[in-house]
């Protein structure tokens, strides 16, 4: 188990901000970390990397409690924050070295990881600017390097992807999924495509406790309603599944396309029934859930 | 420790911080010592540098709070302080790092000044003769009270994310240190405390190691003055840890 999270409790004076959370996430998963504004999510974040203290519960990271050896479970956690705190009078590289020098890095090796990870981060033509001069984007890749200086078992990203455009988002998401091959990722978000694009589990909470901790296809696959887009190769006449016992809805997109909500999953009926009946079906698929409902439902008051 | 000593230098280095401490330090001192009629050594006619011994205290009660002003209030400003803390540096090594870079930045000030040694001796009549043994004994005792005045600026930069606020502490908190006390003990009031309360200001001690004799006991208070401030300092991080 990479990270381990026991019954966890954080109170600011007399708020709940973290109320009594547990969860696990095995080596190489990497798990989208959800919730509302203040929900908890960072003050979490902040106790498993060590920042913040924990009211109590229990938090191990490799099987090191964090109690016990902090300085230890330190070096094994990549962390970015989520503001992104950088010296902005520092150059990119300098910066780099720095943080691979706190963590004992020197020589040639540091030389090595330096270039390695400018390179995996795609710094190359900003490595000799200073920070304070980078575009958003690129100061969270800075971020991220940072992060990945001491090569760690466990990434805590906070918030990676915001205010970024869309182009960076897909050029971080990817890097985020190049390096997680061998590596325990968790990362918060607000944008829910992002959890299904990248994530194997989301975990939600709403103030301070845990609300759903589920594989992502779980979670969208859950609620009651199929949705199946039918697609039709000419006109055709759909009034019989109108009727039927298992269907909720038809809704009529085009001529020739239609979605059908129902109580099951009926494509195999609809497909007999087509041939039955000589329509000429050319497509038939089962809609994804969308995460953002599924998000919605479980965090709305 | 030493990866944040660095990059404190660095930082000095690269930013203007280092060159203007310098700047204003040798400038001002050459001033004074050499050149303004009312303190330099020539109106004076003594082959000694106790004008620059005796000014040297006020300027880096300036000075080094400038230095140290942004040393912890930034960085807990920035949220850098957070990141330092999440990789594995402890608030000990943090501070010593910081502490030390300080003290360099001032040691390294202080070197040009030895040319007022050697051409004080040059001139002196005969040559050669003046109190190496005091001056020398005032150059230890000026890195002391600086290391004293390093550790108190630090102390009031984890007071406040505000730098301008930490830096009027620093300059007060030193200001009492050095003087305060020294001139409450010549008050009336104070007349059977005053000897007590003299030896507790940083003057008493200075100016006995500017004697050119080196009492440990000078040197050990010193010493405890930045161990305590600079342990003051460490937990207060560790409670503003503790509280948030």
């Amino acid at each position: 188990m990479s990270i381990r999270v026991h019954s966890l409790v954080k109170k600011f004076d007399q708020q709940l901000a973290v109320n009594n959370i547990s969860f696990e996430i095995d080596k190489g998963n990497i798990v989208g970390f959800l919730g509302p504004n203040g929900a908890g999510k960072s003050t979490t974040m902040k106790i498993i990397t060590g920042t913040l203290p924990a009211t109590s519960g229990k938090v191990e990271v490799d099987g090191i409690d964090i109690a016990d050896d902090l300085q230890s479970v330190k070096e094994l956690i990549g962390y970015l924050p989520e503001h992104n705190p950088l010296y902005l009078d520092m150059y990119v590289h300098e910066f780099l070295r720095f943080c691979g020098g706190i963590y004992k890095l020197s020589g040639k090796k540091l030389n090595n990881r330096v270039a390695e990870l400018v390179h995996l981060c795609g710094l190359e033509k900003e490595q000799n600017k200073l920070i304070g001069s980078l575009s958003k984007g690129y100061r969270q890749r800075v971020g991220l390097a940072q992060a990945l200086v001491h090569d760690p078992s466990v990434l805590i990203l906070d918030e990676p992807t915001t205010g970024l455009d869309p182009n960076q988002i897909i050029e971080i998401r990817h890097l985020i999924q190049s390096i997680s091959k061998d590596k325990t990722v968790l990362l918060s978000t607000h944008i829910m495509q992002e959890v299904q694009a990248l994530c194997h589990r989301a975990i939600i909470i709403k103030e301070g406790k845990l609300v759903a901790d589920q594989p992502v296809s779980e979670l969208t696959h859950e609620q009651e309603k199929f949705t199946i887009r039918i697609e039709l190769a000419s006109a055709a006449d759909l009034i019989y599944w109108t009727t039927h016992d298992l269907v909720n809805d038809l809704k009529k997109i085009t001529e020739a396309q239609y979605l059908l909500e129902a109580k099951a999953d009926i494509r195999k009926e609809i497909f007999q029934w087509a041939t039955q009946n000589n329509v000429d079906l050319i497509g038939i698929a089962l809609e994804k859930g969308n995460m953002e409902e599924v998000f919605q439902k479980l965090t709305k008051d | 420790m030493w990866s944040i000593f660095k990059k404190e230098i660095n930082t000095f280095l690269n930013s203007l911080i280092a060159y203007m401490v310098m700047a204003v330090f040798l400038i001002s001192m050459g001033l004074l010592v050499w050149v303004f009629p009312d303190t330099s050594i020539f109106e004076y006619g003594y082959a000694d540098l106790g004008i620059f011994f005796n000014l040297a205290p006020y300027v880096f009660m300036f000075l080094i709070p400038a230095i140290t002003m942004r040393a912890l209030a930034e960085e807990s400003k920035t949220g850098t302080l957070e990141l330092l803390l999440t990789k594995p540096i402890n608030e000990s090594g943090l501070l010593i790092g910081k502490y030390l870079a300080g003290v360099a930045l001032v040691v390294v000030t202080l070197i040009p000044t030895l040319v007022y040694y050697f051409s004080l001796s040059y001139i002196s009549n005969p040559a050669g003769n003046v109190d190496t043994a005091g001056i020398m004994g005032a150059y230890l005792g000026l890195i002391l009270l600086a290391s004293a005045y390093t550790s108190i600026g630090i102390f009031a930069s984890a007071l406040s994310d505000n730098q301008i606020v930490a830096f009027i502490i620093a300059v007060f908190i030193s200001f009492i240190f050095f003087m305060g006390f020294s001139s409450l003990s010549d008050l009336e009031a104070m007349s059977g405390l005053d000897i007590q309360l003299e030896k507790l200001g940083m003057l008493a001690h200075y100016d006995a190691l500017g004697k050119g004799v080196i009492d440990l006991r000078d040197v050990i208070y010193f010493v405890s003055m930045t161990i305590a401030f600079l342990g003051a300092t460490f937990w207060i991080l560790k409670m503003k840890k503790w509280n948030s």
